[in-house]
């Protein structure tokens, strides 16, 4: 066994990360930390990326530039997310999720 | 001088009139409409007559022949390289007298309406509606192309319709345009497919080409249309049938005829237009403009053109006897008259001394257009003053109305066929082509004009003598100069236009015809007129009982012919029983049934559904990250297990 990290590590971290942030997003009430959940799942989108783009196609770097887009989308996303949630404390004087549920049939 | 500039002005300065009042008449023009739209029309008229006296005396001649011409043309649709729709003027015999024929008669109307309308709620509308049927008249007759005739056609249809119901709040009113309208409109279909077939097999649109593609005998488009056959009659002569329905049904021929007596219910000015020069002769036009075919092709055709003609004239003639309405009286008149000119055409041949019937029929239009215009604003005139159509409110009114007394009773001598009067002329050589061609429908002819001149009479002498009248209320004149003039210039048309040698103007084949006159020939139906009037005096000179005992006499007869021998009957039965239980009920049923219960069903299944699976909507935000993750799984899985 070598010490030498390998994709499978990668890997592995990456669907550890998704699968925390996608439990975070469904377990929690608090919009702040529903989003962060969401930046934990893109953010092992990013690694598995990465992960790809160094060990199957070393010479690339597309897999390097759909990561920095997707830390900007993300970036945007985070202030829209923002605002939205302020939005909501201003009319509801709460940020639980459970809160909101108004827009149904 | 032949120039399309002042000639296009003749349709379009009605048309003008028309925008002009329709747009703006109620706000801007209230009382100077009549003005604004007489005076375009006097225009036109006079325009109208210059092109009439160029034609006939300058440039309309080619070596003693008149020629079709045809200064404008264009094209407007284009299917392929020789059928098209073009919008144009066609100048020819026909086409010049039926444009001086309609301006001038409807340039009396205009005038005669100034007074007769005056003060009424919707008099600019009225103008209106008078240039639209002025201008879709004008453009039927100077048509170059079937199908501008077509479009022309329906115009007047509609303008028509606009003005019986012009008076749309009353019931009646209302009911009886909807009902010319209607039996119209369902004869235009034979028209259209009319059309259809006759383009089909000619290859063209054009009235030029179409005619002379269809009339000479050498051209392979008509060994076609002959050869082709339906039921035993050649597509050439069910084609020809088909227009004729469309021509019986705007002519108010029988049996399509039922619409016109109820067109009374229009401003009587109106009827006097519908009846003399616009709407009803619009048939015979159409039968005229197509007679090359008629005659040379199918010779079928024309004689069922000229039964049909002879029955209508009879059996209105009948009717009229018996109606007392004054204005339904001249309506049964008109048809009469129609069916003269229609049977005339029927018992015409095309060439030489053969195409006497042709001309006579074109010459009893236009002498027609001139007494049935002065019968319908004389007894305009009557009911402006007695206030009712009745005949029976009537009586001794040649005291206070002396003009229209006159001029009425010239029109009624015109009509009678009495000589020297114009009627005469014409009802003469009608009746001459219809002896040396058919003598059935002669006989019929000759009993006609003597009950014309007996219905006629009844008329006159009803209105004029009979009981002394002696009108209550208020007391007003004849109505003004307006009212007048135009019954002066008729009666003087309606006197002397028997005079013009008509032969040589107008002629099936554009060569100058002399109209033979027999003094002979003549006596028999002189006879038959004076006779007719006779009788007339002999019964209504005075108050009596005679007519209630010949009534009572000829009971079921008399009976039959007061309700118009119930062809109105007959219609409602087909429409209502027939028609309505057959094809209108089951067709309800399927509508109720079959088509709203399918899109009923669609609703419903809708609204099931969408209450089914509404609870999926939940609001919560979480439930619905969910489902998306659960589908994403089953989408990965498929492609991973299942699609590969």
């Amino acid at each position: 066994m070598t010490s030498e990290p390998g994709l499978y590590h990668f890997l592995f971290i990456s669907a550890a990360l998704f699968f925390i942030g996608v439990f975070g997003f469904f377990t929690r009430r608090n919009l702040i930390t529903m989003l962060m959940s969401i930046e934990l799942i893109l953010n092992s989108v990013n690694l598995n990326f990465i992960a790809f783009n160094k060990y199957v196609w070393p010479g690339k770097m597309d897999g390097l530039f759909f990561t920095l887009f997707v830390i900007a989308i993300a970036a945007a996303e985070a202030a829209v997310a923002i605002a939205i949630i302020i939005n909501l404390y201003r009319s509801h004087r709460s940020i639980d999720v459970e809160i909101a549920e108004e827009l149904k049939f | 001088m032949l120039n399309a500039t002042y000639i296009s002005l003749i349709p379009l300065l009605p048309f003008a009139g028309f925008l002009l009042l329709g747009l703006f008449g109620k706000d801007y023009f209230k009382r100077s409409a009549g003005l604004i739209g007489t005076i375009l029309l006097l225009i036109s008229t006079l325009l109208a007559c210059y092109t009439a006296y160029g034609y006939f005396f300058d440039f309309g001649k080619l070596n003693g022949v008149y020629q079709k011409l045809i200064p404008l043309k264009i094209t407007w649709l284009e299917f392929s390289p020789n059928v098209s729709i073009d919008m144009g003027i066609m100048l020819d015999p026909i086409s010049v007298m039926m444009l001086v024929v309609v301006t001038f008669v409807s340039l009396m109307v205009h005038i005669y309406s100034l007074a007769y309308m005056k003060g009424e709620e919707r008099f600019s509308t009225y103008y209106a509606f008078l240039g639209l049927f002025t201008f879709s008249m004008l453009g039927l007759v100077m048509s170059t192309n079937i199908f501008q005739m077509y479009i022309f056609w329906e115009l007047v249809g509609v303008s028509s319709f606009l003005l019986i119901g012009f008076y749309y709040d009353k019931p009646r009113a209302v009911a009886a345009c909807k009902k010319a309208f209607i039996v119209t409109r369902f004869a235009d279909l034979g028209f259209l497919i009319g059309i259809l077939v006759l383009s089909y097999y000619a290859g063209t649109l054009d009235f030029n080409t179409l005619i002379q593609k269809l009339s000479s005998p050498e051209s392979n488009e008509l060994k076609t249309a002959m050869a082709a056959s339906f039921l035993g009659m050649s597509a050439l002569t069910w084609g020809l049938v088909l227009v004729f329905i469309g021509g019986a049904g705007k002519s108010a021929l029988f049996p399509l005829h039922v619409w016109l007596p109820d067109a009374m219910e229009g401003p009587t000015p109106v009827s006097a237009l519908i009846h003399a020069a616009t709407m009803v002769v619009a048939g015979v036009f159409l039968v005229a403009r197509l007679f090359p075919i008629f005659a040379l092709s199918a010779p079928q055709a024309l004689s069922l053109v000229g039964y049909v003609g002879a029955i209508s004239a009879l059996i209105a003639a009948i009717i009229a006897c018996t109606q007392t309405d004054i204005k339904r009286v001249l309506a049964y008149s008109t048809m009469s008259q129609i069916g003269y000119m229609i049977f005339a055409l029927g018992v015409s041949g095309y060439a030489g001394e053969e195409g006497l019937g042709y001309t006579a029929s074109m010459f009893h239009l236009f002498t027609h257009a001139l007494f049935k215009a002065l019968l319908f604003l004389g007894a305009g005139a009557v009911i402006h003053f007695v206030h009712s159509n009745e005949m029976k409110d009537m009586g001794g009114l040649r005291k206070f109305l002396p003009v229209t007394h006159i001029t009425f009773l010239i029109a009624c001598l015109a009509i009678a066929g009495v000589p020297p009067f114009a009627g005469f002329f014409s009802k003469e050589e009608i009746l001459l082509a219809a002896y040396h061609h058919n003598s059935f429908v002669y006989w019929i002819a000759l009993f006609t004009s003597g009950l014309t001149a007996f219905y006629m009479f009844r008329l006159y002498f009803t209105i004029f003598w009979n009981k002394e009248h002696h009108p209550h209320g208020e007391h007003h004149g004849e109505g003004g100069w307006a009212m007048m003039m135009p019954l002066v210039l008729l009666a003087i048309g309606a006197a002397f236009a028997g005079w013009i040698p008509f032969g040589h103007f107008v002629s099936a084949d554009g060569n100058r015809l002399e109209t033979p006159f027999h003094m002979a020939f003549s006596v028999a139906p002189v006879a038959l007129g004076l006779l007719g009037i006779m009788i007339a005096l002999w019964m209504y000179k005075k108050q009596n009982d005679k007519p209630e005992k010949l009534a009572s006499t000829l009971n079921g007869l008399y009976k039959t012919a007061y309700h118009k021998f119930y062809i109105d009957e007959v219609y409602l039965f087909i429409t209502k029983k027939v028609i309505f239980n057959l094809i209108g009920k089951p067709a309800a049923w399927f509508d109720k049934n079959v088509v709203d219960g399918l899109m009923n069903a669609t609703g419903n299944t809708t609204t099931f559904i969408s209450e089914k699976i509404k609870g999926f909507q939940s609001g919560k935000v979480q439930l619905y990250a969910m489902y998306f993750l659960v589908a994403a799984i089953g989408i990965a899985c498929l492609f991973i297990y299942v699609w590969k």
